[in-house]
């Protein structure tokens, strides 16, 4: 059943060069239960399109297009409608915990917070749920007193508390912006274990959104690569990360160093793409990924790439993708 | 510097506090500035079978109890408004700065010592110790400036070491440390250019601080002492003809008021331009 | 036999924490434990731990930008730690730091000729204007930026060029050493990568010396030639990087390679069970006792000690 429908999603942001496309012309759809992971750079539009999916971009920015979520357009209600679909309906976890939590409130304060907004639970009620929630992330009560501080947790303790929060309502839709970014690499598996788990056990589709191509292959079973704003590739990811087809992809992979690389033989380098993401007002015309691409011809420079359809579940948007043979 | 000036402006015309608030303060300015050159009449042009007249075509103002014209009044009042604060604010950056600069990169006993010598300064009553320190000292606008400036003191040492503090955590300090520099060139090099906005915040606030002072001593005679005009002599002057001559009260009155909002106006507009500005260039 | 270039000899580090009577002494807080290392002219050592394990101590301790507690750090056959302020100033040349933040790094009042400049100051040779702006043109050319940037501020570049301006910093007086506490940890994937290449294809260039500090295992298996696994202030595991990648003994190591997320989609891993703490921690126990799997009563009533063949030293009762 399809759960949400991002339809020719577009945001433009007020810069200090005027107003820029961040996203544009942005279409997925997922059905319950899904995960979907989002994968790209800086200044990619990964975080921004989280943030549209919540309705929670600057007062001054432009939306467009439509995100229908259970055949509700949730782009085009007002602010008292969409704040009872945030926090109820898509709960979503940020990259730093401690700017997240309120450093003043009372962890278990905070995880009713969502309790008393979104359900009409008395205290004694909350409370329960506070506990239960409390549990399921980790952090049982007879070692985490609700009374405790932002402060006095660790940074994957308080990644659990921002969980807790997040889910507190049972939400249709999990968004995880770089939850893990922040932290150390056990605590990261903990974590990622902990928000799949979670996913799978109540049903909730879960939008995980990361730079790290291992957390996306360890959560996602959809992914979609995002560069400066347009969606580049987008698939299973057994099919995107076995058989990529946008040189960008490619690069990436081709960029990060693989535990077990002390094995091989040979002088160690990495590839790099050539260039830098290029600023949003001095995107080039045509594809923007052109001006860094081996593969770049001219209709590339003039013409951006519409959707190739490589298999079932896997488009790309380039006019050259690489075919299994041109891949080493 | 200057590029970074013009983006100032940009930022600031945006903002209604900078823009209302640099209107009044640039306006205050000129004519202090403007006495240098020309007042419509001299203030020592005591005339007094003009005196109280009503606003005409040659009096804008009218004029006061001396008939001398209440608009070079001001005017000259303005620039010695200026002279005043000015200075008292030279002075607490002169030696305050410094003061917080060191308590910042020394920490240890240093800091403590000063420290405390800021909370002995603080729990004098600023403007009941400045009228003490006329009062000993005599009369006058040297003598006014420095009771006003040695309470400039402890609030630009307190802001300085505060900003300061913070900065020194800041990783490029660590990084200048590598480099062999020491604390001494560091506070000039690195501290002070990254604290800058805070000061110049902070003496937007002082200096309109400072004015009132000012105005505040002189009004008890204290201050700026005649031939020289001062707002807060005129209205202390004023007090006696208040029944049939309110306008002599009020036109200094207003001039205090309206420049001193002018300016903590400014200095609002101007931290919001500042801080934004600075955590948008990352 | 040449002596190492740095000889890092039983380094402890304590801080002083808060204090929760008025009338109590201070609790003491042990960031170091008795660190003993080597590091030769020409090699990259790798230093591997999570947050707050002591690393970035320990490279301010190597910088001496902090004082030991107790041991010694010894440059080129001197004593860092025992020498005149005057002295310390002028060695200070031959060993410089690239951060981990490209963004707090940099001062952002300054334009990028004084930036990369600074650490001239501290040559004996006093350059005047036109030679600095020279030397830091053609350093930033070798870091592949522009030479004419140098009226450029900060915040006019990116994370990845801002960090090749820290590395035209720590290269401009030609250092021996370079300390490289998470430099690549806060830049882009394909940024990253472009840095990582700079930076060995300068070592090739200048024979210079790395410690690479980074909680990245990826990286730095790519980057160094030797690593120290440190946990909790003491070094748990040591060795050449191909030895300790192929055979990591230690359990905290193992945890910490099985954690990295693979990035092939079909290597699904299994969960690590839970661990269920064995037995109680004391102060005399090994550090790792309340995550160890393989824990046994010898690691309660002690901490073991780094033991191994050379090439590879592990701190484990129950090395395999």
């Amino acid at each position: 059943m399809v759960l949400l429908q991002v339809q020719d999603l577009s945001v433009t942001l007020q810069t200090a060069h005027g107003p820029q496309e961040v996203i544009s012309h942005i279409n997925f759809s997922m059905n319950a239960g899904e995960k979907l992971g989002i994968v790209g750079e800086s200044g990619c539009g990964k975080s921004i399109t989280a943030l549209a999916l919540m309705s929670l971009l600057p007062p001054d920015s432009k939306i467009n297009g439509k995100v229908i979520l259970e055949g509700l357009d949730i782009a085009t209600l007002n602010s008292r409608e969409i704040c009872s679909i945030r926090g109820n309906r898509i709960g979503i976890i940020f990259q730093e915990p401690m700017t997240a939590l309120n450093p003043v409130k009372q962890i278990g304060a905070q995880v009713s917070e969502s309790i008393y907004l979104h359900t009409k639970l008395n205290q004694k009620q909350a409370l329960e749920r506070v506990i239960e929630l409390m549990d399921k992330v980790g952090l049982p009560v007879n070692r985490f007193p609700l009374n405790l501080y932002p402060h006095q947790l660790s940074g994957g303790q308080r990644q659990r508390v921002m969980i807790a929060m997040a889910i507190a309502c049972n939400p249709d839709i999990l968004i995880a912006d770089e939850p893990t970014t922040a932290l150390d690499v056990t605590v990261q598996e903990q974590i990622l274990n902990l928000i799949r788990d979670l996913a799978d056990s109540t049903g909730m589709a879960l939008v995980m959104i990361s730079h790290d191509l291992g957390v996306i292959a360890q959560t996602a079973e959809n992914v979609m690569v995002m560069y400066t704003g347009n969606v580049v590739e987008m698939g299973s990811t057994v099919d995107v990360f076995q058989n990529m087809q946008h040189p960008y992809t490619h690069g990436l992979f081709s960029a990060i160093p693989h535990v077990g690389s002390s094995a091989q033989p040979g002088k160690k380098r990495l590839t790099s793409i050539p260039g830098q993401v290029p600023e949003l007002h001095l995107r080039p015309n045509g594809c923007n990924f052109a001006n860094r691409c081996p593969r770049a011809s001219n209709i590339c420079r003039e013409k951006e790439p519409m959707a190739t359809r490589v298999s079932d579940h896997h488009q790309v948007w380039c006019y050259h993708p690489l075919n299994r043979e041109d891949k080493k | 510097m200057f590029k970074t000036l013009a983006e100032l402006l940009r930022h600031g015309l945006k903002n209604w506090s900078f823009v209302i608030g640099g209107t009044i303060s640039l306006l205050f300015f000129m004519v202090a500035f403007l006495s240098y050159f020309w007042t419509p009449y001299s203030v020592e042009d005591i005339n007094i079978s003009e005196r109280l007249l009503k606003p005409s075509a040659e009096y804008l103002l009218g004029t006061d109890h001396f008939g001398r014209d209440i608009l070079s009044m001001l005017i000259m009042g303005a620039k010695n408004s200026v002279i005043v604060a000015f200075v008292a604010i030279g002075i607490g950056i002169g030696c305050g700065v410094p003061l917080g600069l060191t308590a910042a990169a020394k920490k240890g006993w240093i800091d403590e010592f000063i420290m405390r010598f800021n909370d002995l300064t603080f729990a004098f009553p600023a403007l009941i110790s400045a009228i003490m320190i006329t009062a000993i000292l005599g009369p006058g606008s040297v003598n006014s400036i420095i009771a006003i400036g040695i309470f400039n003191i402890p609030v630009f040492a307190r802001v300085t070491r505060g900003a300061a503090l913070s900065i020194w955590k800041r990783e490029f300090i660590l990084a200048a440390r590598s480099a062999g520099k020491g604390p001494f060139k560091i506070s000039i090099e690195h501290i002070l250019p990254n604290i800058s906005s805070m000061l110049i915040v902070q003496a937007t606030i002082q200096f309109a601080l400072g004015i009132l002072a000012e105005a505040g001593l002189s009004y008890l005679g204290l201050g700026t002492q005649p031939p020289m005009p001062s707002w807060g002599k005129m209205l202390n002057e004023a007090q006696t003809f208040m029944h049939f001559a309110p306008q002599l009260a009020i036109y200094p009155g207003a001039a205090i008021a309206l420049t001193v909002l002018g300016l903590n106006l400014f200095g609002d507009g101007l931290r919001d331009v500042l801080d934004p500005k600075l955590r948008r260039s990352r | 036999m040449k002596h190492p270039l740095v000889k890092i000899e039983g380094v402890y580090k304590d801080y002083q924490l808060p204090k929760k009577y008025l009338f109590q002494k201070a609790p003491v807080f042990r960031a170091l434990h008795g660190i003993t290392l080597e590091l030769n002219k020409g090699t990259s050592f790798g230093i591997v731990g999570e947050s707050g394990c002591g690393k970035s101590t320990l490279a301010r301790i190597v910088m001496a930008l902090d004082k030991p507690t107790s041991g010694k750090v010894f440059f080129d056959g001197r004593d860092l730690f025992n020498m005149p302020a005057r002295d310390l100033r002028h060695l200070r040349r031959n060993f410089q730091m690239v951060f981990q933040d490209p963004y707090g790094s940099l001062n952002p009042r300054k334009n990028i000729l004084g930036i990369v400049a600074e650490p001239l100051d501290t040559l004996k040779e006093k350059l005047s204007f036109a030679q600095k702006k020279e030397r830091v043109g053609q350093i930033l050319a070798e870091v592949g930026l522009n030479s004419s940037d140098t009226d450029k501020f900060p915040h006019e570049f990116s994370g990845g060029q801002r960090q090749r301006i820290a590395i035209a910093r720590a290269l401009i007086t030609r250092p021996a050493l370079i300390v490289a506490d998470e430099s690549v940890s806060a830049l882009d994937v394909s940024v990253q990568a472009q840095v990582l290449n700079l930076m060995m294809d300068l070592q090739e260039k200048y024979n210079l010396t790395y410690m690479f500090i980074s909680h990245d295992l990826s990286v730095v298996e790519y980057v160094t030639d030797q690593i120290a696994v440190i946990y909790m202030g003491q070094i748990v595991e040591q060795g050449t990087t191909k030895v300790l990648f192929q055979n990591p003994i230690h359990p905290y190591t193992q945890t910490l390679l099985r954690a990295v997320p693979d990035v092939n989609p079909l290597n699904r891993k299994k969960k690590n069970k839970d661990i269920i703490p064995l037995f109680e921690k004391t102060k005399e126990s090994c550090p790792f006792l309340d995550r160890c799997t393989r824990a046994t009563k010898t690691c309660v009533k002690n901490a073991p000690e780094l033991l191994g063949e050379e090439g590879h030293l592990v701190a484990c009762f129950n090395a395999d």
